[in-house]
């Protein structure tokens, strides 16, 4: 069997709402991998110290806040100056349509909204983790649609 | 991955967590890793792993930020290794013992204190071992005391607690009439317990309830303190007694019946015939008693 895949699920900033951090952290758990859940209210530096001390092969960021355009980039910012360049990030919650090109620009991978079906994100993480260039400062211009 | 191990070795964090996923995915061994470190540190005369158990929501996460930032203002560093279990079904795991913790994320005393989250992962080995394989390291790595968080609840976790020099079990208050029978085994294991949520009603009972319960028994008793982790109550009293806290000496037969346990699954689970034995007693060339036989004889060939 293949070692699982340790994913952690953050909640960046001023945001209480974890329904959908929760879900998703259930459905890549029974999936079989090994989730690292951080709690609310976390900033971008806790994240990153984060996934590097779990050594995270992936990072899914929720904001129901509408602080996604501040906070996500300036967590991929920081991934890139730790060195972390290799791990897999994506991103969940309220994120309007016209906000994502931005996002994916900074090489957020997915953004999955509400009714994503689980098994979408699973695909997802499937996916990416085959290739070998899909981390958060790596070449691809990839990203899932 | 020599490489790997030569950066941890000069304190980057990224390193020593990937050197610590390697010993899980079992891409490397500790052998090989205290190879290239160099002659080991003499042991000192303190306890160097602490194994803290008890039942789910007794607050042993609360507590240990507690006792991990008494440790890290004082210099010291820490590292914790948090076991929660895999699911036997899927094999995936939900590892929360971030949420309750600051110290970790604390401006200054964060360069004190690692974290890392373990699944048991039933299905590609013993958690006790690589969960000894890891404090080796990070004690050969320089860190001062590795703490070892696990839910005392199912043999593995009992089995990880007996791999750590101490043990200290976590108790909360009006834990059932003071007859404790499922949880027999573990508080006889115990170095030390500490009973939580004395803010609540019931604790001090409770405390009494364990004291008179080691006092019927033979050997010096284990001390038996309260906290609250949520309001900081009797936590630095707690960390300084922990520091120095000696072996009960009661309980040392169970203990090593634990790491002899635990020691022979390692031989079983790591023998390059593992395979082949699985084959042949599938098929019925092998007996069990033939199998156990042949990996002893392994290790004097």
């Amino acid at each position: 069997m293949d070692e699982p895949l340790r994913v952690v699920v953050a909640k960046p900033g001023l945001d209480g709402h974890d329904r959908g951090a929760k879900v998703v952290a259930r459905a890549l758990r029974d999936a079989g991998h090994e989730v690292i859940y951080t709690g609310l209210r976390r900033s971008a530096q806790q994240i990153v110290e984060t996934v590097r001390d779990e050594d995270a092969r992936f990072l899914g960021l929720s904001s129901l806040s509408g602080a996604h355009s501040h906070l996500f980039p300036k967590v991929c910012e920081l991934l890139r100056v730790e060195g972390l360049t290799d791990v897999i990030v994506f991103g969940g919650g309220i994120i309007p349509e016209d906000d994502r090109e931005a996002l994916y620009q900074c090489k957020i991978r997915a953004i999955f909204g509400p009714g994503t079906p689980t098994s979408e994100i699973l695909e997802f993480i499937q996916t990416s983790n085959a290739m070998d260039d899909a981390g958060v400062g790596q070449s691809s211009d990839w990203h899932w649609a | 991955m020599d490489d790997l191990i030569k950066a941890a070795l000069e304190g980057d964090r990224r390193s020593l967590a990937k050197t610590l996923s390697a010993l899980e995915n079992r891409t490397t061994n500790l052998e090989h890793i205290l190879g290239l470190m160099g002659e080991p540190k003499p042991k000192p005369d303190h306890w160097q792993s602490l194994a803290i158990t008890g039942a789910p929501g007794v607050g042993k996460s609360c507590l240990l930020d507690g006792l991990l930032t008494v440790w890290a203002e004082s210099g010291l560093r820490v590292a914790l290794l948090a076991v929660d279990p895999s699911s036997p079904r899927t094999g995936g795991a939900l590892l929360g013992d971030r949420v309750r913790m600051t110290v970790v994320d604390h401006p200054t005393l964060k360069e004190n204190v690692y974290l890392r989250s373990i699944a048991t992962r039933k299905a590609s080995g013993s958690v006790p071992l690589i969960v000894a394989d890891m404090t080796e390291f990070l004690l050969a790595l320089g860190w001062d005391r590795i703490l070892i968080e696990t839910v005392g609840a199912g043999q593995a976790e009992v089995r990880c607690a007996a791999i750590a020099d101490r043990i200290l079990v976590v108790e909360g208050p009006a834990r059932g009439d003071g007859v404790q029978a499922e949880k027999a085994g573990l508080l006889e294991l115990a170095d030390a317990v500490i009973v939580n949520k004395c803010d609540l009603p019931g604790a001090e009972r409770h405390a009494d309830e364990l004291r008179e319960s080691y006092g019927l028994g033979l050997g010096t008793p284990p001390p038996v303190m309260l906290t609250s982790a949520l309001h900081g109550t009797g936590i630095k009293p707690a960390a300084d007694m922990l520091l120095g806290l000696e072996a009960s000496g009661r309980s040392e037969r169970a203990r090593w019946r634990e790491r002899l346990l635990a020691h022979h699954e390692r031989l079983i689970l790591e023998s390059p015939k593992l395979d082949e034995m699985l084959k042949r007693l599938a098929a019925g060339s092998m007996t069990l008693d033939d199998v156990i036989e042949s990996i002893g004889a392994e290790k004097n060939e």
